[in-house]
């Protein structure tokens, strides 16, 4: 018994290429981790950081109003254009949009979150995730697509309204200043519609997350201690769900921010950030603008998420 | 008193909650009705009538199926890569702890966590700068990037439930790495693998923003539907393709479900 030492018990060799490959590598677990994370670090860190960080470098660069060239020099002027009036509008109107866009999607994916989360059981449970799952998963495109026959002005919305002979709202509606315009389908309120539509399903699996974790015997406790359901609702699950509203918030307001597709088919002439990168890149040929806009939306969210974090929002993900 | 367990939900949240469910799936719903209507010229409703024929229209149209096809071997093709990718970095991630695992997960959620027009713009400028042409290959560059996260996040939850001691004592009965992967790890994160791999194939297939940046001219699908949208031609045509597109992302969708439902994570919080 003495004659075996734990060297003996463990030293057999694997016979074979394979075999000595893997005897090596169980051996020096270091170099077994270097080589497992070096293709994903190698392609995300060249590919994706590489082109990532000599964009957000051209930024720093100008372009030369009269020969159109881009001039490689350092300069803050790119951000200073960032603040005239017109970009700064543009600025604003989008995380004016997102912040409203993520408001509602709040109050709307609220209930369902609500809803699978307390009182859906079994089979209605599964059916809950998969009626979240299925429109958060479709064609973004064909999503966009619907709303655009739906908005229309032949469409089923005025058809509707005409058979509810409601048609004249709609038109009051439309005559309001900023929200309104010539149909909806060329008009905040259209972008908005479609915005939340496509974006709400990322908030519902969050919040939900959130609500399940709530322990039921802290509501017992709360109507038990004399409060009405409002009470509990306001104090005790409310501040609760919170974490999980931030964290679907995070989705909601960074895909708006970010958006140049919806605004373009179904909106005003008037631009969002997103339409602005695109149009400063491809028309106008100014990538160091183009460059410049794209910081906005990342030191946004970058504030964003720091917030986030403070409240917890990451543990609800 | 027992808990709200028992009880039903009040009336009022239970309106909410349906009609938040509606007005997800109504829009979807209205187009496969449309796929179907004779009107060519406009959105109308409710539709004059109602016909088969733009589906044989749309089968004999060329550029229909060659967006078709690039979309296909895009999408097979960044889901490969991004299958590999993905699983190298959740078995690092998961099974042994090291300096910077938190700024490695970062790295993978960044492509999808900021804006794609980032991403888009961002590989286009560095396409440039390198001199390299359009093809087929720039798209799957572009692609692959955010797919690893779907991956990554499928494997990573199922990585966790899998005990390291299978490993060892599969080491200690003589297995050497390659059969321990093929014998033992492979079996256990097969269908996190295979949901994972779906919904990439569906991230994939669905993509557009960053698609039109590093498309160049070709056309997959979702481009030949953006050129639609903007300049309608063949309302007909793209009636169908819409329908066929919520079809084809629908059944991987439903698969990835039914693969990880008896599992712990939730298969699409990443997308």
């Amino acid at each position: 018994m003495s004659a075996i030492t734990g060297e003996q018990a463990i030293s057999t060799q694997r016979s074979g290429l394979a075999g000595r490959i893997s005897d090596f590598f169980w051996k020096h677990p270091h170099v077994f981790l270097a080589v497992m994370l070096a293709p994903p670090l190698l392609w995300l860190g060249i590919i994706y950081l590489g082109s990532l960080l000599a964009l957000l470098l051209q930024s720093f660069f100008s372009i030369d109003d009269y020969s159109g060239l881009v001039n490689y020099e350092f300069t803050l002027a790119t951000y200073g254009q960032l603040l005239n009036e017109t970009n700064l509008d543009i600025i604003i109107r989008t995380v004016c949009m997102a912040a409203i866009v993520t408001l509602f999607s709040a109050l709307i994916a609220f209930p369902i979150a609500y809803y699978a989360a307390r009182y859906a059981r079994g089979k209605w449970k599964a059916l809950f995730y998969l009626g979240v799952m299925l429109p958060l998963w479709s064609s973004y495109l064909v999503k966009i697509y619907a709303w655009k026959l739906i908005l229309a002005k032949e469409g089923i919305l005025t058809w509707l309204l005409t058979k509810l002979n409601l048609l004249w709202l709609l038109d009051a509606w439309l005559s309001l200043p900023v929200i309104g315009g010539n149909s909806l389908s060329v008009s905040y309120t259209g972008t908005f519609i479609v915005f939340v539509y496509v974006w709400m399903p990322f908030m519902i699996l969050p919040i939900q997350a959130s609500l399940e974790r709530v322990p039921v015997n802290l509501i017992e406790a709360s109507s038990d201690l004399g409060s009405t359901p409002q009470q509990t609702f306001r104090h005790v699950l409310f501040p609760l769900a919170l974490p999980g509203i931030v964290a679907g918030s995070i989705f909601t307001f960074s895909l708006t921010l970010g958006d140049y597709i919806i605004p373009q088919i179904i909106g005003s002439s008037r631009l969002f950030i997103g339409q602005a990168v695109y149009a400063q890149q491809g028309t106008a040929g100014n990538i160091p603008l183009a460059a410049a806009f794209t910081v906005v939306p990342i030191v946004i969210m970058g504030l964003y998420l720091w917030a986030a974090r403070r409240m917890g929002a990451f543990d609800a993900l | 008193m027992r808990s709200d367990r028992s009880a039903s939900a009040p009336l009022a949240l239970k309106i909410a909650a349906a009609g938040g469910l509606l007005f997800l799936h109504l829009p979807i719903l209205l187009i496969f009705l449309y796929a179907f209507t004779t009107e060519e010229k406009s959105y109308q409703f409710p539709p004059p009538g109602l016909t088969l024929q733009w589906f044989a229209v749309t089968w004999n149209r060329p550029d229909v199926w060659q967006a078709l096809s690039l979309s296909v071997r895009v999408a097979s093709i960044a889901t490969a890569v991004a299958l590999l990718l993905g699983t190298l970095c959740a078995a690092a991630v998961s099974q042994t702890r090291f300096f910077g695992r938190e700024t490695i997960s970062l790295l993978v959620i960044l492509p999808i966590a900021l804006p794609g027009i980032i991403t888009g713009i961002a590989l286009r400028s560095a396409f440039s700068m390198a001199d390299i042409p359009f093809s087929i290959w720039t798209i799957v560059l572009g692609h692959a990037t955010f797919c690893v996260v779907v991956v990554y996040n499928n494997a990573v939850a199922r990585f966790r439930r899998v005990s390291g001691s299978l490993v060892e004592a599969s080491m200690d009965l003589g297995a050497n790495g390659f059969q321990t992967f093929r014998y033992v790890i492979l079996p256990n994160i097969s269908t996190a693998l295979l949901a994972g791999g779906m919904l990439a194939f569906a991230l994939s297939f669905d993509e557009v923003i960053v698609t039109t940046f590093t498309g160049g001219q070709q056309s997959t699908l979702p481009i030949w539907m953006l050129q639609e949208l903007i300049r309608p031609r063949q309302r007909p045509v793209t009636n169908v393709v819409a329908m066929v597109v919520v079809l084809v992302t629908f059944l991987p969708i439903l698969a990835a479900y039914y693969l990880t439902r008896d599992g712990d994570q939730i298969a699409g919080s990443g997308k």
